[in-house]
């Protein structure tokens, strides 16, 4: 435990600081869900007034739960390419001979997905917050809203890299991306779930991130709703996720 | 290589081959803009109960993304590829023959205009597919592929210029966020006079890009209307008559004999 520990902490430093000293991997990684806040929020915002619309803190709020649960998605993406870089330039190959425990890798790769988003989290919560984003929630609320983000961001590490570990290519980029990105567009992103019509609406009701979506509004209008179901869903994806991510490593390590 | 006509056609030919043969270079600007296509139409269908939307149909209002999508798709096919002839010394040797420049950058930018005009056939189909009838009837049809052509040869010279200028396919594919933002902070997802947010608004409308989405609305939507027509293709002319100058200019001092 201690040596995976050692591993962990040895491979998270090393992803933080090449995240953190390579502006051409950190300014994306707060840019990006800047921008889609910018653009969502303040480009539909006449989206309120759809008969039907009744989310209280108002359509800011309501982009900002989208947002920040995407950006921790994508945050775990953004880390998956990392990994298939480490294979790229040979250095992972590298790690996995010298780590005594080579789970500790996948360990350490999602605990610099974590810090890294937790850095997006802090700076898109204060951008939100000076422009005037409402908070209802408080108390147990809002960090419950960022534990359930910090959930989906694990979920999205460990099957990026089960896909990093298996490919073993930044080619794997778009696997890695694309069903990330359809899970995330596929909940009720610019209106509530009951709005959506026809095959949207089907789609959206079976997908697990629209619980998440939809107690992540409710956490921050400070009135909870499906709780269970959302962490439900979360932590499945992320236990389901992190069997694949580690029979990646044995794929990995079969392929020397 | 005996006259510049066929030293064009040859380029064009091997720049639409090499496209060709990797799968993520044809699969991804088909698939990427259709899948946000489906995704927008179905989630922001309930935008055309607001009062003053121009149309009942959000797939109609939706299909002028891909076109412009594919102007950023047009710029990095076109970059990328020049990027990796200079990267790989395609272009110091060529530069030993007796190439033209001007047939080199037409050869590269005519096939990125090919690979267009297929793009926007295959939305066009896919958007007919869902129901959208182009108000503007077959002579708008025929306009819109003249002007998918038009923004494929603007924005791949745009892409050839970073390409020339750089000589890197990172400094090429780092243009790819600048172009999404432009995307994003215009009329994409509402029309203008529904925005809310007035800074949002204004940003909006000193956008380019929004008149260039405004242009296909206009044939999808309305009909002919000829502010839209003239300020889209006013803009893609000035984009490739720019970036047709500096890209030129580049290749000059890059082949250097």
């Amino acid at each position: 435990m201690t040596r995976n520990l050692s591993v962990a902490r040895a491979v998270a430093w090393r992803t933080l600081h090449n995240v953190f000293t390579n502006p051409s991997l950190f300014i994306p990684q707060l840019a990006f869900p800047l921008f889609f806040f910018t653009a969502f929020a303040g480009g539909l915002s006449r989206i309120r007034h759809v008969s039907g619309f009744h989310y209280p803190l108002g359509y800011t709020a309501f982009q900002f739960v989208f947002v920040l649960l995407q950006s921790a998605a994508f945050g775990g993406v953004f880390t998956g390419f990392g990994i298939a870089r480490d294979f790229e330039t040979g250095f992972a190959r590298r790690l996995l001979l010298a780590a005594p425990h080579r789970t500790g890798i996948v360990f350490g790769y999602a605990l610099a997905a974590l810090c890294r988003w937790s850095v997006t989290a802090v700076f898109l919560t204060c951008v939100a917050l000076a422009v005037g984003m409402k908070v209802g929630g408080s108390g147990v609320d809002l960090p419950a809203l960022y534990l359930l983000a910090a959930i989906v961001n694990t979920a999205a590490i460990l099957w990026a890299c089960g896909v990093a570990m298996r490919l073993r290519t930044m080619q794997a980029g778009p696997i890695m991306q694309m069903p990330v990105f359809l899970v995330l567009f596929f909940a009720p992103v610019y209106v509530p779930l009951d709005l959506l019509q026809g095959w949207i609406h089907s789609v959206a009701a079976i997908n697990p991130l629209t619980r998440v979506l939809e107690a992540g509004r409710g956490f921050l209008a400070g009135s909870p709703t499906q709780v269970a179901a959302a962490y439900g869903a979360a932590l499945g994806l992320a236990f389901l996720f992190s069997f694949w991510a580690l029979r990646g490593l044995r794929k990995a390590e079969a392929a020397g | 290589m005996t006259s510049t006509f066929d030293q064009v056609a040859l380029l064009a030919r091997r720049s639409v081959i090499r496209t060709w043969r990797q799968p993520a270079a044809v699969v991804f600007p088909l698939l990427f803009p259709m899948l946000l296509l489906a995704v927008n139409s179905g989630g922001l269908r309930a935008e055309t109960h607001l009062p003053g939307f121009p149309t009942k149909s959000f797939v109609a209002f939706a299909l002028a993304v891909p076109f412009i999508q594919g102007a950023l798709f047009a710029t990095m096919n076109a970059g990328t590829d020049l990027a990796r002839d200079i990267e790989s010394g395609f272009m110091s040797r060529l530069s030993l023959t007796p190439l033209r420049g001007a047939a080199l950058l037409a050869g590269q930018l005519g096939g990125v205009v090919v690979l267009g005009v297929i793009q926007a056939c295959f939305y066009l189909l896919v958007g007919l597919a869902a129901g959208v009838r182009p108000a503007a009837g077959i002579l708008g049809v025929l306009v819109l592929l003249v002007f998918a052509a038009f923004i494929a040869l603007a924005f791949g010279a745009v892409g050839a210029w970073a390409a020339l200028r750089t000589g890197s396919t990172e400094a090429v594919q780092s243009l790819f966020p600048i172009f999404f933002v432009f995307l994003f902070i215009s009329s994409m997802n509402i029309p203008r006079n529904l925005m809310a947010t007035t800074w949002f608004r204004y940003a909006a409308t000193a956008n380019p890009v929004s008149y260039l989405l405004e242009c296909v609305r206009s044939l999808v939507i309305t009909g002919w209307n000829g502010q839209a027509l003239g300020l889209g293709f006013a803009i893609l002319a000035i984009v490739a008559a720019v970036a047709l100058s500096l890209a030129s200019y580049s290749l000059r001092r890059r082949l250097v004999r």
